[in-house]
């Protein structure tokens, strides 16, 4: 089973070091313009939410081709350009609902995350795992652990406080 | 490539812009930040200079390293003469503004003159513009961000500001970028406000080619291992900074009632601890965030929980800011200090300054040296956390008798208010001390005195002193990259070898503020974290410049040097109180009265210190006056400076 990339956000500390490996895995450069993933900030409420591509099943960016140049890698789980049928018409920029989709002013190229070819950087350097690797089948378990938590902690309160009454 | 990077030269009078590139030649002899901002300044200011005058001029800086992958290359420094010291004005902040600066085209600003109205610098791939900032002067530090953010329709543009204490001209008014990344130290807001910049917006595009990026990653991910993995930085990365103070202040480290005392009791309001669970209770779980690419995550998020500013959002605080507003001033409660930090982040004015001087001006109450007319009726006394809070607002607006005269700094205060108000002022060539206290380490005590931009302690303190390493250790951190054969002492209370242990740690930043990278990085807190064996291969990898480990560091010497020649140059002498190499009276003459058995009666012994004086000039290659022979002059190549390279 291909794996996803899984994004917690409420675990990035909006350091911005995938961006920066992101360009120099892809581009050999320093330069987050050029990266597939971006951390979207808001600082004044202390909240970052990094943004990368879904690899959607259902992906609007590949329904959307004129040409047919976006499809779907099953073995990788990625959703995969082929940039000698690509026109550069940026339709699928225009229909990404998540603007995963990038376009290189200087190449004149889209570019997406293509998951490192199965080993993404990002998630390799990110020590708080605030991006992460994961199956599929276990993708919502930490979720629900957190969850879960919070319902165990607020019970126990919930007993403390009858206790002492 | 990575050092295509240029200078540019910015006349706030004329509005003339100038973009030079830096020579290689120049990147060899003083890398880039802080080495080469010292070169800048030391070559393009003329002595005796108004600090607050059109013709002090302004450096701001990224690392040679900057952006690139250095484990935590955020740095940006500022430079210029101080109008607190009078002496080197010398910043250093992280954030996501340095990156930012180069992705723009840019390493180094030198800006002159002064603007005839309020005018910020709008800086975008390669080019640069004056822009008119009468709509934002007056704003605060974050209104200001995002009021530029707004204005120029990007919200990815990184400022640094001024807020009001900058405008102000309170002599020890910072920069600042983000909601707290603070060049705190010197004045720095005050040059900026003395010129009527209010701000320098940077928004860049451009690549930065790394040299070698397969290695460049590698390495990078082993210099991650090998920070992440120390526990001071584990633990940095859950409590931040405050829990040096916690660990400090239980030791006997912490000075309080300005310098009554050296420990601050029933402080449990204000333990780390304590301060993370508010930071959890209103941030959440995971509430620390990090500097550009740093996985050492130190600073905490937080909401100001009750109060007048409850539900105010900021980061922090710092250790810093639990001295100033905690231990120093007295007191003891964690939302006086969550708001202090917030105050001193909105206006933009160094907490640690500011909390130290309303310390001083406490005891001058107690002791009726300022009485109630002074302070138009406000009850300075230590442990009144109202008047702390006002005396914050007074100094920033420069409110009343006294509020503006303690915006002037310590010893310019300490002219106006007389009496014998000086021999309580804790400071070294006029720049406050931190609030801990050094009576019980002399090697601590040495690196204050000796800071090249008055006392401080990310100058040079050998931290790893506390931790009783076995000299062997201690050994092989100190005889590299240039072998010393003299005595170490791995005991914290001795004078032994204390002088070149503070001679490296100097070099050591020097290279950390070279390089642009963060000092918790380096052999700061840990003795096992890389320094510059390390960085001749970080460098090589990002930007393809060959320097071995011993021509780092003789960049760090030279560069140590010119810091000391402009210093020389603006009167610096060895005894003087108020512009020597040396501390207040009261680290000779009073004991330490609380704290550990190792601590309780420790004061610095005078003969000592001026040997641990003699020794620390003669590691430099400075004479017994402290002023640079000739000899060392011609090693580093000093001897034809100013040489005006660029």
């Amino acid at each position: 089973m291909a794996k996803v990339l899984m994004i917690n956000y409420e675990k990035c500390t909006g350091c911005r070091l995938c961006e920066l490996i992101c360009s120099v895995v892809h581009e050999g450069v320093s330069n987050p313009s050029r990266s597939r993933i971006k951390v979207m900030k808001w600082e004044s409420e202390g909240l970052y939410i990094p943004m990368s591509c879904q690899q959607c099943e259902d992906a609007p960016c590949m329904n959307v081709c004129p040409v047919k140049a976006i499809s779907r890698d099953e073995e990788l789980g990625r959703i995969v350009v082929d940039y000698d049928v690509c026109i550069g018409c940026r339709s699928c920029v225009a229909v990404c609902p998540f603007g995963a989709m990038n376009f290189n002013a200087k190449d004149k190229q889209v570019f997406k995350c293509d998951l490192c070819d199965g080993d993404p950087q990002c998630v390799r350097f990110c020590e708080v795992k605030a991006i992460e690797y994961l199956e599929v089948d276990d993708m919502s378990i930490y979720k629900k652990r957190d969850a879960a938590t919070r319902i165990s902690v607020a019970g126990k309160e919930a007993v403390a406080l009858q206790a002492a009454m | 490539m990575a050092l295509n990077r240029k200078i540019a030269y910015i006349d706030l009078s004329t509005g003339k812009v100038e973009m030079k590139p830096i020579p290689l030649e120049v990147r060899k002899k003083f890398l880039g930040g802080r080495g080469l901002d010292a070169y800048l300044l030391y070559n393009h200011t003329e002595k005796g200079i108004d600090p607050l005058g059109p013709k002090n001029v302004l450096m701001v800086s990224a690392g040679i390293l900057g952006g690139t992958l250095a484990s935590a290359s955020a740095r940006t420094h500022i430079m210029a003469k101080s109008p607190l010291t009078e002496l080197l004005g010398s910043s250093n902040m992280g954030g996501f503004f340095a990156p930012e600066l180069r992705w723009a085209g840019f390493d180094h600003l030198v800006i002159k003159g002064k603007a005839e109205k309020p005018v910020y610098l709008w800086i975008h791939n390669g080019e640069i513009e004056l822009r008119d900032a009468s709509n934002i002067w007056g704003k605060t530090t974050t209104e200001t961000q995002w009021a530029i953010r707004e204005e120029l329709g990007d919200e990815d543009i990184k400022s640094a500001v001024i807020g009001p204490a900058g405008e102000n001209l309170v002599r020890y008014a910072n920069v600042m970028t983000g909601i707290k990344d603070s060049a705190g130290r010197g004045g720095m807001g005050a040059v900026f406000g003395s010129k009527n910049l209010k701000a320098i917006a940077v928004r860049g595009t451009m690549d930065i080619k790394i040299a070698y990026p397969t290695d460049a990653l590698e390495y990078n991910k082993r210099f991650i291992n090998q920070i992440v993995s120390s526990k001071v930085n584990q633990t940095q990365g859950t409590l931040g900074t405050p829990f040096i103070w916690g660990a400090t202040n239980s030791w006997g480290g912490i000075r309080t009632r300005n310098f009554q005392y050296n420990q601050c009791e029933y402080a449990d309001d204000i333990e780390p601890e304590r301060i993370d669970e508010i930071c959890e209770e209103t941030m959440g779980k995971y509430h620390m965030a990090g500097c550009f690419g740093c996985q050492v995550h130190c600073r905490a998020k937080y909401k100001i929980p009750s109060g007048p500013y409850a539900g105010k959002y900021d980061e922090g605080p710092e250790y810093t800011s639990q001295g100033a507003f905690g231990g120093e001033p007295d007191c003891k409660n964690a939302v006086t200090v969550l708001t202090g930090n917030h105050l001193v982040d909105q206006w933009g004015v160094d907490n640690l300054e500011i909390g130290s001087i309303i310390s001083w001006a406490m005891e001058l109450y107690e002791l009726g040296i300022l009485t109630n007319k002074d302070t138009d009726g406000l009850d300075l006394s230590f442990g009144n956390d109202e008047a702390l809070l006002e005396m914050i607002r007074r100094i920033a607006f420069r409110d009343g008798w006294l509020g503006d005269t303690l915006a002037e700094g310590g010893i310019q205060a300490s002219e106006k208010i007389g009496k014998d108000s000086f021999s309580y002022l804790i400071q070294v060539k006029g720049m406050s001390n931190l609030h801990s206290d050094e009576r019980a380490t002399p090697a601590l005590a040495l690196g204050i005195a000796t800071g090249s931009r008055g006392s401080d302690h990310l100058r040079s303190r050998p931290a790893i002193d506390l931790y009783h390493l076995p000299e062997e250790i201690l050994r092989k951190v100190y005889s590299n990259p240039v072998p010393y054969n003299g005595p170490l002492s791995s005991e914290h209370t001795s004078y032994v070898g204390k002088a070149w242990q503070v001679f490296w740690q100097e070099l050591c930043y020097m290279g950390v503020d070279c390089l642009g990278i963060c000092k918790y990085h380096t052999t700061f807190l840990g003795a096992t974290l890389p320094n510059f064996e390390d960085w001749s291969k970080v460098l090589y990898y990002n930007t393809g410049l060959e320097m071995t480990p011993k021509e780092i560091w003789d960049v760090a010497e030279r560069t140590y040097n010119i810091e000391r020649l402009f210093n020389m140059r603006e009167g610096l002498t060895r005894d003087d109180p108020k512009k020597g190499d040396t501390l207040n009276h009261r680290y000779f003459d009073e004991p330490c009265l609380r704290g550990a058995p190792d601590v309780i009666g420790a004061k610095i012994d005078r003969k000592k210190f001026n040997k641990m004086i003699d020794e620390y000039y003669e590691h430099h290659g400075w004479d017994e006056n402290g002023v640079t022979l000739p000899e060392t002059m011609k090693r580093l190549g000093l001897d034809k400076e100013p040489s005006h390279l660029v």
